[in-house]
Order: structure tokens, then sequence, then C-alpha cells
């Protein structure tokens, strides 16, 4: 079993600040963005890319989680999974534009999971979709709006996101 | 979690599991769409050997919440009142493909019999046996108890060091036993207030201090005072003379209520006999968590309930297991 | 004439090996290196030889439920463990409380003919504690009854209590007493106390047996009379008899084999394979009656054998019937509950099995000593045997015993009744000799 590192602390930064940037320009300003992450390492990216967003586009972005255990459809395949706490920043989501931050992209279902829960708490106007990593082999028609990195991976390759905020280290590394 | 029969064999960890997410479930509680999909397609059968409508009410709002479809049993004027045994009803609930029974049964020790019998392979939840246990109402107590302490930041949190206490027919009291053995795991510390004739001969063993004196006890100044039901229609009268010297000696009357501290939570399982065990005032009051713990008591059981039927059960086998090891002892 | 049968090599009651030569339903010679032409000749080295085994406390619910057991079943699962006598308790449908019913119950005992069947008569008209039954026809008759209880109930009336025990002086009888005060057992489920308390199941007080004993003591003292306390569960109970015994009070006491050596922390999983009357007591309670049994305080072991079909035990615990089946694993719980733990040798275990209760119950031909001239009435047992206690251990109609699954010492090898055999290699012979 090897591991190589795919992206650097460095890396790391480069990549959500242009995601930031990407953010901005697609819905020209910061108008009307709530930043939501799906625990639980999208929560971090979540609140960084929040900041991010709210130093480049100069007006504070709303952030909050988004848990979708209840929304999974394959929770009787597994272990029972504890929900992590979903919070809707105070605005809510009603006529917003919504992006949902995850840290890895593979099958896609916990996306469509996450699409779920969102119509059960409001109506958005739009959801976009920012992605640290993509590793491809995706199971249903879900495609990210904003990429960190495309990372092409073999089934069963194991991508590892380790964040400061929960890991102690900025890096991503692949195992096989 | 593959049944929840009672209290006392609940780990610390497994308690303070269901009580967090609880407190997910509360959330979806208060949006506009309370449903959630996650257990879309799973039966749960509410059989119900003896009346109560609150409790049931409660299991069949937290299963259609959780989008599990609901079929209510009850044992009046069913096969069962015409003697039809536990075992029969059971294997009929296992014929119609039952994924969690919901029990509330007269015999203490029915729902654990069902659990270990291997006439059903479906999650058995106890709402109430006997005078054994209850312990989905230890648990929305100590919900409740949590979420008036620390509010939004509940999560992951006990009750260390929190004062409760619990006056009324111990001796026949489900809920007064699961929420000893409960609140002991998390942490609190317990008192016992009731007539002599009303507390079990022999509760040396038990967490808890045990007194007759209602007064000193709210002395005290307990964090939450539980007064229970004084249960008319269980008892001969040979326990205490009269009504009225129960209430006197050990109701929460208005003056007792005006006795007791402020931050002290009135709490009671309900239902009520006003005027009893406790008075208008005090069942009333904003200190009064009696209307909190019915709503906590749904998010409470959607809780249990997803916990045992949303991830990979354990087979039947591991059960036939468990039967055998108790044989050979 | 029956085959002669010679046992070699078997060690009388846990002494020196000999050979028991058993003729015409007699013990014929007793030595070494016997023969006898034609004889069946049984190689029974490293096997003890007993007395046939007396129940004094056996149910075997015919006439009226037979669905549980029959005089025959019972009969077969008395023989499977060792015993060659039972008394059978009257608590049948109708009720043994006439001369017709109990001659009823040793005709069907002869024709089974596996053990010799004692019917024990009621105290009171139908159990129900308010008259006396008719005990002198019922001594009078052909069941030649001895022994006179309502067990199932307790002779709770304490004038009827004491006119019972001095009215059965006059047939040299004995009232067995099952103690237990109704007004304070009602609705009771297992012994009170800390594990009462936190299962939620009604108690029933040990002082609820000892109150009645104690009161019964008294009684036989004040009108001199015998008396025998059934079952006995607590070590007040214990302490009672030794009082009454010191006083030279006529009494006698049974200890059953479960209470020897189970408590009440089996309840906990509510398998009401657990559940008899009187109940599964503490830790405390079994070392006190397995001293009593030691020291002679308590006289003999009764197995109480309770059969119930399946339908009154694998139910919730309320709702189940109280009773075990205990007459095939009797001797080999007493086995390790007093042999292993050395508070009996087998001679003991000859005395409180075999001769004491024969004797208490003025049974002629049973608890006999091995010896020349004596009814062949014994008891084979491998103690160096033994394994899981299973279904196919049981011989009677019911399975309601709680060593299923549970490792047991020893094996009744070969029983002897009449000189005939009716246990042969730990098979039951039903076989009508020629």
């Amino acid at each position: 079993m090897s591991t190589r590192t795919v992206l650097h602390d460095a890396d790391i930064q480069r990549a959500l600040r242009r995601i930031a940037h990407e953010i901005l320009e697609s819905n020209k300003g910061p108008d009307g963005l709530v930043i939501l992450g799906i625990p639980t390492r999208g929560v971090p990216l979540a609140q960084r890319l929040a900041a991010l967003v709210t130093k480049v586009g100069g007006a504070e972005v709303p952030v909050g989680s988004l848990d979708v255990t209840m929304y999974r459809d394959d929770l009787h395949r597994h272990p029972t999974r504890t929900p992590q706490p979903t919070q809707i920043p105070p605005g809510g989501i009603d006529g917003k534009t919504v992006v949902l931050v995850d840290d890895v992209l593979f099958s896609g279902r916990s996306i469509r999971a996450a699409l779920d829960a969102l119509q059960d708490i409001g109506r958005p106007a739009a959801v976009r979709l920012a992605i640290l990593v993509d590793r491809g082999h995706r199971e249903l028609p879900i495609r990210p709006d904003f990429v960190g990195k495309n990372l092409p991976s073999a089934r069963d390759e194991r991508v590892n996101v380790h964040l400061a905020d929960i890991d102690g280290t900025d890096e991503v590394t692949i195992e096989s | 979690m593959r049944h929840l029969l009672d209290t006392k064999t609940l780990s610390r960890d497994d308690a303070l599991q269901i009580l967090d997410v609880a407190e997910d479930m509360a959330d979806t509680q208060r949006r506009e769409v309370k449903k959630l999909p996650t257990l879309r397609g799973k039966t749960v059968v509410n059989l119900f050997f003896e009346d109560s409508t609150r409790t049931r009410i409660s299991f069949e709002a937290a299963a259609k919440r959780l989008s599990a479809d609901v079929i209510n049993f009850s044992a009046k004027g069913s096969s069962v009142s015409k003697g039809e045994s536990l075992q029969d009803t059971a294997q009929t609930l296992q014929a119609m493909a039952a994924d969690a029974v919901v029990i509330r049964h007269g015999a203490s020790g029915a729902p654990r019999t069902l659990a270990t019998s291997g006439w059903i392979s479906a999650g058995v939840v106890n709402a109430g046996d006997g005078t054994h246990e209850h312990p989905t109402q230890a648990l929305l107590d100590a919900f409740t108890m949590r979420k008036r302490r620390y509010g939004a930041d509940s999560r992951g949190r006990d009750l260390e060091g929190f004062r409760v206490t619990i006056v009324g027919d111990i001796l026949h009291s489900r809920v007064a036993r699961s929420n000893v053995w409960l609140l002991h795991t998390l942490g609190a510390e317990i008192t016992l207030v009731a007539p002599p004739t009303l507390i079990p001969q022999d509760v040396t063993a038990w967490p808890a201090r045990v007194g007759y004196d209602l007064d000193e006890a709210i002395a005290d100044a307990p964090d939450a005072l539980m007064m229970l039901r004084i249960q008319l229609e269980r008892m001969n009268a040979s326990y205490f003379p009269t009504e009225r010297e129960y209430s006197r000696c050990w109701g929460l009357d208005p003056e007792r209520f005006a006795a007791l501290p402020q931050s002290t939570m009135v709490m009671h399982p309900g239902p009520m006999n006003r005027g009893l065990e406790i008075c208008a005032e005090a069942a009333d009051s904003p200190r009064s968590t009696v209307l909190d713990q019915v709503t906590n008591g749904v998010s409470v059981r959607m809780a249990a309930l997803y916990l045992l039927l949303a991830g990979e059960r354990p087979t039947p086998v591991d059960d036939e297991n468990t039967a055998k090891k108790e044989d050979a002892r | 004439m029956t085959e002669s049968l010679l046992f070699r090599g078997a060690s009388i009651e846990g002494g020196a090996p000999a050979d028991i030569l058993v003729e015409d339903g007699r013990i014929a010679e007793v030595g070494s290196g016997l023969s006898r032409a034609g004889a069946r000749v049984v190689d029974a080295q490293g096997l003890i030889a007993l007395p046939g085994l007396v129940d004094l406390h056996t149910h075997l619910r015919e006439p009226g439920y037979e669905a549980s057991e029959t005089v025959l079943t019972g009969s077969r699962a008395a023989a499977t463990g060792g015993y060659t006598a039972v008394f059978a308790m009257p608590n049948t449908s109708p009720v043994a409380d006439t001369a017709g019913v109990v001659e009823q119950e040793l005709a069907l005992g002869e024709a089974a003919g596996l053990v010799t069947v004692q019917p024990i008569g009621a105290v009171t008209v139908g159990q129900k504690g308010e008259r006396l039954a008719e005990i002198g026809a019922m001594a009078a008759s052909r069941a030649g009854v001895r022994v006179f209880s309502d067990d199932g109930f307790c002779v709770w009336d304490p004038l009827i209590m004491r006119r019972a025990l001095e009215y059965v002086k006059a047939f040299d009888g004995v009232i067995a007493q099952h103690a237990q005060d109704p007004r304070l057992t009602e609705g009771a489920q297992m012994n009170e106390g800390t594990v009462s308390a936190e299962l939620g199941l009604a108690g029933w007080p040990a002082m609820a047996e000892e109150s009645i004993i104690a009161r019964d003591v008294l009684l036989a003292e004040h009108v001199g009379s015998r008396l025998h306390v059934c079952h006995l569960s607590t070590a007040g109970s214990v302490d009672l008899i030794r009082w009454a015994k010191k006083r030279g009070v006529a009494v006698t006491a049974e200890v059953t084999p479960h209470h020897l050596l189970l408590t009440e922390d089996l309840v906990r999983g509510y398998d009401a394979r657990f559940k008899v009357n009187p109940p599964l007591r503490r830790d405390e309670d079994v070392q006190a009656v397995r001293e009593g049994l030691a020291d002679g305080t308590i006289d003999i072991v009764a197995t109480d054998h309770a059969p119930h079909p399946a339908e009154a035990k694998s139910c919730e615990w309320q709702a189940a019937a109280n009773g075990m089946v205990g007459l095939e694993s009797a001797l080999r719980v007493v086995h390790t509950a007093m042999v292993q733990t050395g508070m009996l040798g087998w001679a003991d275990v000859a005395r409180v099995m075999s001769h004491t209760p024969a004797q208490i119950g003025r049974l002629a031909g049973h608890g006999r000593p091995i010896a020349v001239g004596e009814p062949a009435e014994l008891t084979f047992y491998d103690a160096a045997a033994g394994g899981v206690f299973a279904r196919d251990d049981l011989r009677g109609r019911s399975v309601n015993s709680p060593y299923l699954g549970r490792e047991l010492p020893g094996s009744v090898r070969w029983t002897v009744h009449a000189g005939r055999i009716t246990v042969a290699d730990g098979a039951l012979n039903e076989e009508v000799p020629a």
C-alpha cells in the first residue's frame, strides 16, 4: 500500500482562493450567497471559503452546515450513522444562491441527498456545488460548479482529505 | 442498537447518542417540512396491551415524521382480549413483516420476553412494561432537563451534578425506575420521596437517597422536582389512608410550590391529577416542563426509531446466540 | 419368576465395592465374588449403589391435567432419575380428597409398574381450607394414605390447621404444610428483595413462609402432633426448624434440589423456567438450606416435580405458571450442590433421599438398607459421568426444567424396582418381565 500527497497546504490555500474568486465572478458579486458545508470536512472548508469570499467580495456572506445523513439512500447498508448538526444561517435559504461545499466528490449520492434536504428546508433561487477534490466515478448526473483539483483515481484507491481544523494539517493524499 | 428495552443496561454513550440525535430531530420539528424520508418503507407496529393514548400518539407521530408506515394494534376488543397469547400475537406481526414493534404491556418483562423469544426479528422498543421500565420517558425527561439547563449548547452534555427529586408512588412506577438508572448514568444525583408503603422494600442498592419528607426535600433546593401520578387504578387503599392525606403530605400544593426555588423545574410525566399530586399553579407555571416533555417525547422517540431501524440490522441469528448463552447459565 | 440380577462391584453408599444379588424381589446376597447361574450380570464397577430414591413431593397431574403429565409419564421421569417411589400430591382434578380418587391414583401407578406411586390426600375438601377432608377414609383405603397436604395452597386458617394436626394423629398421619401466608403474597411473582425492586415484579417476602412455620411448629407442639414442612426455602425458616427441634417438636422439613442450587438472579432475564413457588431466593438462603440439610435440621430432599405445558412457560413472566420438573435431575443436582461441596457423603444422600422420606411417609418396603432380605429397590449412579443437561435427559411429558443447557455431574445408570430393572444402562426399560 503506497500513499502519495496530491495537494500540500499551499495548494489547498490557492485552490480555495481561486474558488472564492470564481464564486464571486459567477454570482456577479456577493449578494444572495449562502455557503453551506456538508459535514464533516465540508464544514471547515465552507467556513474558510466564506471568509475568503467575504474578504474579496467586500460583504459578509452567511455560512452554515447541512447534514445529509437522514436523506441518504444507503443507510441500511452500513452501521447506524450519527447525524451531525444542521445550522442554517438566520436569513434562511429562500430565494438565495446556496453554494454547497464538500471535500470529495465521488458517486454524487451525498449531493443528491443534500438537494433533497435543501428542498425540505426552503426554496433557494439556485444551488451551486463547490468541491475540493473531484475523483470521478459518478453514479448520478451530478457535476460540480467549482473544483479545487480533478483527481482521476481507481475505484479501490482511497482519497484522504486532512484539514488543520480537524486533523492538524492541511493535505490531500491518495492511497493505493 | 438492536432493541430499546430499559435504561438499566443503557450505556452512557448510547444514552448520549439518543439525546444528541434527538436534538437534530427536534430541529427538524421546527421547520416547515417536519418530515424526513429516513425510514421510508419501514413498518412500525404499535402493540399496546394497555390503554395509552398519549404515548401511542407520540410514537405514531415519531414514526410518521420519519416516513415510516405505522400500524396500531390495541389489545382491547382484539384477539388478545379473547385469550390470544403474546406468542401468537407476535408471530402474526412477524408474518406482516414489521420492522419495529413498540410494545406497552401490563406484565413486567414482557418486552424482554418478546425480544429474546425468537418469535420476531423486528426491533423492540419498550413503551412501558408493568412496573418495570419506560425508557423513552426517562430519555425525554433527561432531554428536557438538559435542554432547560444548556439550551442550544446541549449536544454532547450529560447531567453531571444535576439534582433531581422524584416524588410519588415509586413502588409501582416504571417512570421512576427508568429515571433512577438513566439519571445516574448521566451523572445526576437522585432523591426519592414517598410514603414508606410506596417505596420498594429493598432499595439499598439503588443510586438514590430515599426520604419520606417532601418539605425537607424542597428545602434542599433540587434542580428538578418530578411529581409522579398517583395511580389510583393500580392500588388497593391500604397504601395510604385517604387521597386527602396523601395530598397533604406528598402533594405539590401552592405553599410548597411557593417554597420551591425559582430555578427549579417542575416535571410530570402526565397525565396529571390536578389538585392531588400537583396544584394548578405549579402545573401551569413557566417552571413547569410538562408540555416541553410532550414535544420532546416525539423527538426522542424519533431518535430511538432512527437508531433502531436506519442502519444495517443484526440478524436473528445473533439473538439465537444470545438465547443459547442465557440457557447455558 | 423374574430373572435374577447380579450387580458386580458397586460401591455401596460410597463404601467398599461389593456384589449384590437380587432374586424374587429381594436382596438375596451381598458380598464379593458372587455368582448365580442364569442371573443377568451387570458390571457395576465404578457405580455407587444407593437404596431406591423416594420422593415425598411429586405432582403427577393425573387425574385432570394429563396435558402436563400422567401417572405413567411421571413414573418414567421418576425411574429415570433413580426413584423407586414417589408420593403424589393431591392437587389434581378432582382433588384427591376422597378414598375413591386416591385408590384411582394407586391403581394408575400399579398399572404403570415403574415406581411405587403413593397418593397423598388433601387436608381439606377441594383444598379450599374450609372443612377437613375424609382423612380417615383415605387412610383406611387401599391407598393407605399417611401424608396429607393442601400443597399449592397454605392451610391458613389456624383453627383448621390445629384440627388437622390433632385429627391426623388417629391415623399415624402427618400434615405436610405449604407455608405461604396468602395475604402477604397476593399477586407475588418472585422473592421480595433487591431484585424484585429492580425488576418491577411483586414480591414474595421470606417472612410469609417463616410466619406460618413459626405458628405451625407451636401448634404441633401444643397438640403433640407430627408436622412436615414442604419446600423450605429461606434462612429464617431453617433457623425456626432448628429452634423447634431443639424444643422437641416432632417437625420434619424438606428442601427441593432447585433451592439448593439456584438463586433469584436467574429471574433477571424474565425466563419463566425459573418461576416457582416458593420462589428462588438469595445466595444467603441457598447457603443456609445447604447447611440445614447437612446438619440434619432439614431432613430430606423432595423434588416438588411440577410439570407444565409449553404455553404456560413460554410467555410473559406474569402469565406463566409456577413450577419446575425435577425428577430426572434431582440426584445430579444434589450431587453438585451437596456432595461436590463436601457437605454430604453418599451415605447421607441415601438418608435424605431414600431412608428418611420413606420413614416420614410411613412407606414400607422403601428406604431400606442395602442388606440381605431387604426389598430390592436400588439405584446405581455413575458419579464420574456428567454432561450438559438437555431435553433428551427428560422422560416426563413436560420440559420445563431450569437446568437445560447447564453442566451437571453424574448419571443414573440402573434403577431396580421390586427386583426388576426399570432403567438399564441409562435407558428406560418398560418391558413386562416374563
